[in-house]
């Protein structure tokens, strides 16, 4: 048993951080912020990409790291406490995994190694309207090989160069192309572009031969937990900068962070924040062993992980006070970012409801 | 990151299982005069094969064991009805602190009963006008040639109606600031002058005691650490307290599930009811969080390093969540919610258990907004609070009431 990041994971977080703190202050993230064009920062993308953290999960013999995916956690929360404006989570959480579960052969062989270098962004597809996505609401069909829906919103949709489609039967891959109109949304942060995809008879290629809806919870499981360490990462930033900011600010003659009322609102935000972490690390292992408790762990890292950032962001704002609602001060980034990370792979109520029915399942057995 | 048992984790588990496994089942069916004498049996039983304190020294009858390995014991051992609380303060903190404190002899005649389960201990710190500021302990030793005359009160002792010793912390000196001035000791709680009354608590149980003290005479030898340092002695003993009360027991996750299959909420079983399911999963996320907070401290643990304050949120979270799955087990359960009878209510009371239980455990070792400092303060770095107490004399405080 061990329950922590080895010695080689916590270099290779190190590194990551010195990275980012390098390549990715929040000018950077402001940067994508004030300007509507920009869909996420490409410098920073090149630079990932060259680090190849793209391909840490990725085998060798698909041009990755083939490190494992602990490794891909370590890399995941760095991303997250920098709030990196990068269409990562996409492409490699939600495309790369859904590659490496269902691809045939010549699939992983033609795109893993693209992701790995870069060359390549991908999108995961789903949801089509207000709501949970759910079995029987998927409109989106494919005849004849041809893909016609519309899915929105789509993160990454306008930037992406493929396509994983949940369909009616099943996950389907589409190329950026003839039959696919992405139409830039405004959503709650524009740091991760979104957009809505229209499907026109869009060339398809079926993505494993499973149930759809079923496939696609597979890959929202991995993304689970994944996502959950780029929620702590942001979490503990959001804390940190709370406690910097309590220490500096002087009210009625002392540091506000001296008071109790902050004091104990932070006490809580470190106690989510811990609770997040461990349940994450959990996560990271049952991902990495594929072990049988993966869907029961990845709800659990993902309902705390959500609880915990969501907390840590508003009462950043809160601890700031006037300041921390300004558009220059960046307690928003961490704010949006939360709010980004908590419904793109479906929303913390459904994954409550994903938790019980797995202990349901677990008592039953 | 490994929740699987290397090959020689699994080989420590197989190896304790087994020994569970022959063990359990002989000390059951041996006759025992009440539940102390059986816990006692089971102690003894463990410590002669290496199982009591896994992680204490083999010269001192500890298995020499590893964090990690006390960790596999215990989760086999919970399989087993043989939960015995008696020994958990004794062996958790105070003969820890005598092993820090006390001479080889005193060492030699204490820690080896105490092991056993021979001998019980408590730890008697908590005063009236000391709960939260521990250090505002006003029961007063005065040096009487090799022995110090103690008089004064103490409160909140776990455990001191069937204890045998104590280490108990007292002022020695009022006349300097007020972490500097106490002394601990240990002593036979038989001694003469010491009188033990049980607290009747809002539970309706009686698990912690009043100790009176009258010119109690306790030899100097049993001082442990130097006079006016027992600030310092008692820290290490603390260090240990909130990852020994931890627990939440009874009412958790699991059992409020059992529950919920069974209790019919209007339309359908609890279970069925998409606002418990919600609060189900929370309550799970937390359990589950605090289980693997748990490892973590753990795997720090066996590599060496100290557990530093974090634990403290353990206690935060069991007790709050203790606390409001009890309660809303109760109001689910409706208007014979309000039924607390282990014969007539669902599951033996345990939730209205845990409604009337959860309060002294929000209080107990550190109450919920005492930890929140501790977090604030040890663990963020944020200031302490302002202090009028800290340079004064003892004596010139204001006692409040």
């Amino acid at each position: 048993m061990n329950f922590d990041y080895s010695d080689e994971q916590k270099m290779l977080k190190d590194e990551a951080r010195k990275f980012l703190d390098a390549k990715c202050p929040p000018a950077v993230v402001r940067g994508v912020l004030d300007h509507a064009d920009r869909a996420y920062d490409e410098s920073l993308w090149r630079g990932v990409a060259e680090q190849g953290w793209l391909g840490a999960a990725i085998p060798e013999a698909h041009g990755g790291l083939g490190l494992g995916h602990v490794e891909l956690c370590a890399l995941a929360e760095e991303l997250g406490r920098a709030c990196a404006p990068t269409p990562f989570a996409s492409t490699v959480y939600f495309v790369a995994e859904a590659l490496m579960l269902f691809g045939s052969e010549a699939q992983q062989a033609k795109w893993l190694p693209r992701i790995a270098a870069g060359e390549v962004i991908g999108a995961f597809a789903t949801s089509e309207g207000p709501g949970p996505t759910t079995a029987r609401s998927i409109g989106t069909s494919v005849t004849g090989g041809r893909l016609s829906g519309v899915k929105i919103p789509v993160t990454d949709g306008d930037v992406a160069d493929l396509i994983v489609v949940l369909a009616g039967d099943g996950l389907y891959l589409v190329e950026r192309g003839a039959g696919v109109i992405a139409e830039v949304l405004t959503t709650l942060d524009p740091t991760r572009s979104a957009a809505r995809l229209t499907f026109t008879d869009a060339a398809a290629e079926p993505l494993g031969d499973e149930d759809g809806f079923t496939a696609a919870q597979q890959v929202f499981d991995r993304a689970a937990v994944l996502l959950a360490f780029e929620q702590i990462g942001g979490a503990d930033k959001a804390l940190e900068m709370a406690k910097r900011y309590a220490l500096d600010r002087y009210a009625f003659g002392r540091p506000i962070g001296g008071y109790q009322a902050i004091k104990h609102k932070l006490a809580d935000v470190y106690v989510k924040n811990e609770i997040a972490r461990s349940n994450a690390y959990y996560g990271a292992w049952a991902l990495n062993a594929r072990a049988a408790e993966l869907p029961l762990a990845a709800a659990t890292a993902r309902v705390a992980a959500s609880e915990a950032f969501w907390f840590a962001s508003k009462e950043n704002i809160q601890t700031h006070g006037g300041i921390g609602f300004t558009w220059e001060a960046d307690p928003q980034l961490y704010y949006r970012r939360s709010r980004q990370l908590s419904l793109v792979a479906g929303a913390p109520a459904q994954w409550r409801e994903r938790l019980v029915a797995q202990l349901e399942m677990k008592n039953a057995a | 990151m490994d929740f699987n048992d290397t090959p020689e984790e699994a080989e420590y588990r197989a190896t304790a299982r087994a020994w569970l496994d022959a063990n359990v089942p002989e000390h059951k069916a041996m006759p025992h005069a009440d539940d102390l004498a059986a816990a006692r049996a089971w102690q003894a039983r463990k410590a002669a094969a290496g199982y009591a304190q896994i992680t204490w020294p083999k010269e001192w009858g500890g298995g020499g064991g590893t964090p990690i390995q006390s960790v596999i014991f215990g989760q086999e051992e919970a399989r087993h009805p043989v939960q015995y609380g008696y020994f958990t303060i004794g062996l958790g903190m105070c003969v820890p602190t005598v092993m820090a404190f006390a001479d080889d002899a005193t060492k030699q005649r204490f820690v080896g009963p105490a092991l056993r389960g021979e001998e019980i201990w408590s730890q008697l710190f908590s005063e009236p006008a000391g709960g939260s500021d521990v250090a505002a302990i006003r029961t007063r030793a005065v040096r009487d040639g090799d022995d110090w005359i103690v008089n004064g009160q103490k409160v909140w002792t776990s455990g001191a109606h069937y204890s045998d010793f104590g280490i108990v912390l007292v002022r020695t000196n009022p006349d300097v600031p007020k972490h500097k001035g106490l002394t601990m000791f240990w002593l036979d709680l038989r001694s003469a002058g010491v009188e033990i009354r049980p607290i009747h608590q809002m539970s309706g149980g009686s698990n912690f005691n009043e100790v009176y003290f009258t010119d109690v005479r306790i030899p100097d030898a049993q001082r442990l650490g130097k006079v006016d340092d027992g600030w310092r002695v008692a820290l290490v003993t603390l260090m240990n307290e909130r990852l020994a009360v931890g627990g939440g027991g009874g009412a958790g996750p699991r059992e409020i599930l059992k529950l919920a299959r069974e209790l019919d909420a209007g339309e359908g079983t609890l279970l069925q009811d998409k606002a418990f399911r919600q609060k189900l999963a929370d309550w799970y996320v937390q359990a589950e969080g605090l289980r693997n907070t748990r490892m973590r401290t753990i795997t720090a643990l066996s590599r060496g390093q100290t557990p530093g304050p974090e634990s403290s949120i353990g206690k935060i979270i069991a007790a709050n969540q203790l606390q409001d799955i009890g309660n809303s087990a109760v109001e689910a359960e409706d208007q014979f919610g309000i039924i607390n009878d282990a014969a007539v209510s669902p599951m033996r009371a345990l939730f209205q258990s845990a409604v009337m239980n959860a309060p002294g455990l929000r209080i107990a070792g550190g109450t919920d907004e005492i930890l929140k400092n501790i977090i604030a303060e040890r663990v963020l770095g944020l200031p302490g609070e302002i202090r009028t107490d800290k340079e004064a004399a003892f004596r010139d405080l204001p006692a409040g009431r």
